[in-house]
């Protein structure tokens, strides 16, 4: 394999890493924040499910993000992860949890401006309008499944320790879910863009096993996010567990998989193909962000419990952030187009 | 796997939730052994029976200082309940002080002897009564905190209105004490002994406010 090819490829797997650190925090954030589950167990976890996710359900969010614009040059793919990539080391510098997925979004636009190819309008809006929809759907989750468990637990009398070690399990599965679940959505984040131009060739295993050269990248990707989550997502963890808001460890839990509902809802192809046999309109299968899964289901319980608790204006620096990130992202993607098409005269589209 | 071996994560629990069960039967139990033995104390004909009671009681006593320290010992090396253990331990160590008061409460009757008029049994026996039912109505707040959440107000206020009922007795016995003709030796050595039974509703009173409070922090 040719070395810029490696070199290039640096470019997702640095996005993966920030994906891996960042976005995967908000899968065990609150259970390791509140100290129900260890950090080196939510870390394992994490990391293998996101690859599982990665590789079997990743498919089809890749193909929503390949129809906004078809990046067909390494370079140009290289401008974009690393585009997206500064651009959330920014944003989360100063302090606003975002996602690779709007960055990402933000940059294949900035690729589309650059080169002067078209931006599928049909696929943006459907990308944005999911942006609005799923705090929204995660919000009103969390509060169905806030208010079922609640008089669950209320019901069934459960003594506290027993509450604790249901929780627990229940944290870790809810965990595992939304580690898959991220893996399948936000794989196309990471790998995307490289799927067009994939310099890896199909592996045959016996004539029933073929690992695509697909695959071959979100393994790849995957492993980038695991080692994101390994060595930099403690941190941010602890803050989404510990500083968002003081939350129990069930609702920890109910965060936790109304996240990892919204994120799987929007990664299904099973799902969506069920929903289009029976006549009922398909959910698009787009990447969509865990920080607004995460920030609408702590809103909804917030909203719940009489709306007092929600920091408002916090929520609203975070909205800000959402919409300002693909901005500055694409803008950033412009610039590094510029410096690699006119300073290193490569080639970022044909 | 969860900071313990995930298959023991519900032995553990099971162990624990009946140890914690077992505490609060202690301080129900130590409450019924001190309501019988302060009738038995003020019957002098029975004191080999007063000795085997109090003797009873420092066994319940240090049965339960065994369990707090095991409870303790389990819920930090295990993790186990992080965002509530600290409320736990909390009052299970504040219970163990009721259980201690009781005990004192018996260790001074079996030391210094107190000697009670006749006319003033009745009163006494009452006070013991009332100071046993607002623990026991204590002891259901805390078995309510940690099972049934919803019940933890209700049982609470029975404590406080035990423990009003207690302030109302005790201020009418002191006060008949104080007005007999007795010496003001012993009349202060009575009010001590009034006193001090009276104080372990109050110690009960602050408990069951703890739990409330508890409870709001456990709630959902």
């Amino acid at each position: 394999m040719d070395i810029s090819i490696i070199i290039f490829l640096l470019g997702g797997l640095f996005l993966g890493w920030s994906l891996g650190a960042n976005d995967a925090a908000n899968v065990f954030g609150t259970a390791v924040g509140t100290r129900m589950v260890r950090f080196k167990t939510a870390a394992i976890i994490c990391s293998i499910f996101v690859i599982l996710g990665a590789i079997i359900s990743g498919a089809g969010t890749t193909e929503t993000l390949g129809k906004l614009g078809a990046i067909n040059a390494l370079p140009g793919a290289f401008a974009a992860c690393i585009a997206a990539g500064i651009s959330v080391y920014l944003m989360t510098k100063a302090g606003l949890p975002v996602s690779t997925t709007q960055a990402i979004v933000g940059a294949i636009v900035g690729w589309n401006l650059y080169t002067g190819s078209a931006t599928n309008i049909k696929v943006l809006i459907t990308i944005l309008g999911t942006w609005v929809l799923c705090p929204v759907i995660a919000g009103l989750i969390a509060m169905g499944f806030f208010t079922f468990t609640k008089n669950f637990i209320l019901k069934r009398k459960l003594h506290i320790l027993r509450l604790d070690a249901y929780t627990r399990t229940a944290l870790l599965l809810a965990g595992a879910f939304g580690a898959y679940s991220l893996g399948a959505n936000n794989i196309a984040n990471v790998m995307g863009v490289f799927v067009p131009i994939s310099p890896f060739t199909d592996i045959s295993i016996s004539s029933f096993f073929v690992f695509s050269s697909k695959e071959q990248l979100f393994l790849l990707g995957g492993l980038a996010i695991a080692v994101g989550v390994f060595t930099y997502s403690k941190k941010v963890m602890f803050t989404v567990g510990n500083d968002l808001l003081k939350m129990s460890p069930v609702a920890a839990f109910i965060v936790v998989i109304s996240h990892s509902i919204v994120l799987f809802l929007f990664a299904s192809q099973g799902i969506s193909n069920f929903l289009q046999s029976i006549n009922l309109p398909s959910i698009p299968l787009v990447p969509v962000s865990s920080s607004q899964a995460v920030v609408g289901a702590v809103i909804g319980i917030g909203l719940l419990k009489g709306g007092k608790e929600v920091q408002w204006s916090i929520a609203g620096r975070i909205t800000i952030g959402w919409f300002t990130l693909p901005v500055i992202s694409a803008l950033i993607s412009i610039i590094l187009l510029f410096i690699l098409s006119n300073i290193f005269n490569l080639t970022v589209s044909f | 796997m969860f900071g313990l071996k995930s298959s023991s994560l519900f032995s553990d629990t099971k162990k624990l939730e009946r140890e914690i069960d077992g505490f609060v039967d202690i301080l129900s139990e130590v409450g019924l052994v001190f309501k019988s033995i302060v009738p038995t104390y003020l019957n002098h004909s029975a004191n080999g029976k007063f000795d085997e009671m109090v003797e009873k009681v420092k066994e319940m006593e240090s049965k339960a200082d065994k369990i707090t320290k095991e409870v303790e010992h389990t819920l930090y090396e295990e993790t186990l309940i992080p965002d509530a253990r600290s409320d736990v331990l909390r009052l299970l160590e504040h219970m163990d002080e009721l259980i201690g008061m009781y005990q004192g409460n018996c260790y001074h009757f079996s030391i210094q002897k107190p000697n009670f008029p006749k006319e003033f049994h009745e009163d006494l026996i009452e006070l013991t009564e009332t100071v046993v039912n607002c623990v026991e109505a204590l002891c259901l707040t805390v078995r309510s905190f940690f099972r049934d959440i919803k019940s933890v107000r209700d049982n609470g206020h029975k404590v406080t209105f035990y423990e009003k009922e207690s302030d109302i007795k005790f201020s009418a016995l002191a006060r008949r004490i104080f007005d007999s003709e007795l010496p003001l030796d012993q009349k202060m050595h009575l009010r001590y002994f009034v006193e001090k039974i009276d104080r372990i509703c109050d110690q009960a009173e602050d408990i069951a406010d703890e739990v409330q409070i508890y409870a709001i922090k456990r709630s959902v």
